[in-house]
């Protein structure tokens, strides 16, 4: 997000605030002092994880305190991670399971490689997992583990 | 100088080991250490060497290989190793017999025994840790004697004393390691030659380093069981065998490690101590410290003032393993000598 803050001490925690309240998570923040815009304002750019539905709501409330909001860009989907299944994995749906995660809105899975020796005989399968953030992966790998369990599946997690 | 009494309980390939390199190491730990390490007594299951004014170790060992220990000129047909240990006056009782993680026994009868009559215990067996550690703590600590057992996780590899000395003003935030070399290597094999488990299995138990009923060491019985003493001992849980969620590698396909490799990770068992104990094939990125092959074992600490503390080495064989055991045997020895 591009923001311009007046050049007045407080204005930084100010435009930060707002962030926090909402229950975002700050990535990085860039301070441009020496770069004023035509309107004597200070650019900056802020980089966060929030959750969407939050945004406009969070926009509302930057303006209101007198910050420009020059650009949202967005990025979904900033966490990515591996895991292997094994076990009957075409007998027990792999369309479902991946549906399943793929219905929740904030996570997916973005590749499928499966290795099938055999009919009869159990199978791998590793599936890549997008997610908004870290506790919105958390909440697709616990989905994940259920439906292994269900499924009597081998779910094989990093570290 | 100062002259520590020794019994070994459990003649095997542990018992018989710390032997050999006590015998070995003898000069080098007078002259290090100012220690005289004297073995008094050998107990095992059907008979009992005891000798009061010392036993050549390396006699002892020879005569164990051959299977002859009745042949010694102090061989005590009569006497049990629970006998040893209550009657041949030993400083420290090191006790080596088999681990039984359901009664504990007769490890733990061995080590109350001694500590009721004021031996140190230092033990390579995680039976009687596994079933009763508070108690035996509480029970050393009433009589004011020590109880270690750096060889009981990661043989040769220093954890509790690591914890206990190097890292002593951290407080400790979760463990996670390869604490078992026959998993390591059926996987390693497995991932580097494309075998099939059962193919590294029977592989592994050509080589040894398999038994012949591997279900201990591959459903991950034996890392469940190094993680309760990991958790009661470092963590100061109460923790038990049901307390740990267990699954091996038995399951695991050449397919399942070639689709990891592809992504850069390698598959491990790893034990692990966080919120809870858990024991699980898990994805290890290849560059990790904890990605160790072969038979290694490997265990990081998380500390809070250290961060990340990774030890890898070998968590078994009589020589590594009698290395934590001796270290165990010395840093009581020295504890006796300043009376502290
Ligand atoms: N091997 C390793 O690398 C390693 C590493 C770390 C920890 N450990 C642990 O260290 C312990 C010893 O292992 P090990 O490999 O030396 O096993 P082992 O070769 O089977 O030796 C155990 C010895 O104890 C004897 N024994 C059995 N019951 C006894 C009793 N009631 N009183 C006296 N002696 C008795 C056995 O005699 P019989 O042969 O007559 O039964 C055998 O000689 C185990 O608890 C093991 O888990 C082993």
């Amino acid at each position: 997000m591009d923001l311009e803050l007046k050049d007045i001490p407080g204005q930084l925690v100010l435009a930060l605030q707002p962030i926090s309240d909402f229950e975002g998570n700050i990535v990085s923040v860039v301070h441009h002092r020496d770069k004023k815009t035509p309107r004597g304002m200070i650019p900056v750019q802020v980089t966060f994880e929030i959750d969407g539905a939050k945004v406009s709501d969070l926009i509302d409330k930057l303006k209101s305190g007198g910050i420009i909001v020059a650009r949202v860009g967005e990025e979904r989907l900033r966490e990515r991670r591996a895991v292997i299944l094994i076990g009957h994995i075409i007998h027990s749906d792999i369309r479902d399971t991946i549906d399943q995660i793929d219905a929740t809105g904030y996570a997916e899975v973005m590749d499928l490689a499966m290795s099938m020796p055999g009919i009869d005989q159990r199978s791998s399968a590793r599936l890549v997992i997008n997610a908004a953030g870290k506790r919105e992966m958390e909440s697709a790998v616990e989905l994940l583990r259920n439906i292994a369990r269900e499924k009597d599946l081998l779910l094989i997690e990093p570290i | 100088m100062k002259k520590i009494r020794i019994s070994i309980i459990g003649f095997g390939v542990i018992g018989s080991g710390v032997a050999k390199v006590i015998s070995e190491k003898k000069g080098y730990i007078k002259s290090r250490h100012g220690i005289d390490l004297e073995l008094v007594g050998i107990g095992e299951r059907h008979g009992s060497i005891v000798c009061e004014d010392g036993i050549d170790p390396m006699e002892a060992y020879d005569l164990a290989k051959s299977r002859e220990m009745y042949k010694h000129p102090c061989w005590k047909e009569e006497m049990s190793g629970i006998d040893v240990v209550r009657e041949v006056n030993a400083d420290i009782v090191i006790e080596a017999t088999p681990t039984n993680i359901n009664s504990g026994e007769p490890g733990l009868s061995h080590m109350m025994t001694a500590f009721k009559n004021k031996r140190h215990v230092v033990t390579s067996n995680k039976g009687p840790l596994v079933v009763a550690y508070k108690e035996l703590k509480r029970t050393a600590e009433e009589n004011d004697v020590q109880f270690r057992f750096e060889a009981s996780v990661g043989g040769a590899m220093p954890v509790f004393n690591l914890v206990r000395e190097s890292l002593q003003a951290n407080k400790m935030l979760g463990i996670e390691g390869i604490l078992n070399g026959t998993c390591n290597y059926i996987l390693t094999r497995m991932s580097t030659e494309g075998l099939s488990y059962e193919h590294a299995l029977s592989e592994a138990q050509e080589l040894g380093i398999a038994e012949t009923d591997p279900s201990y060491d591959v459903e991950g019985i034996d890392t469940a069981c190094k993680l309760v003493i990991l958790a009661n001992a470092i963590f100061d849980m109460d923790a038990t065998y049901k307390d740990v969620e267990v699954e091996g590698i038995t399951g695991i396909t050449p397919e399942s490690l070639k689709l990891a490799s592809d992504e850069g990770y390698a598959i491990k068992l790893i034990g692990e101590v966080r919120d809870g104990l858990r024991v699980a094939p898990r994805l290890v990125p290849k560059d990790h410290p904890l990605a160790v092959g072969g038979t290694l074992n490997v265990i990081s600490l998380h500390t809070d003032l250290a961060g990340e503390i990774t030890v890898t080495g070998k968590g078994a064989g009589a020589i590594e393993t009698s290395s934590s055991i001796l270290s165990d045997v010395i840093n009581i020895s020295k504890y006796e000598f300043e009376g502290t």
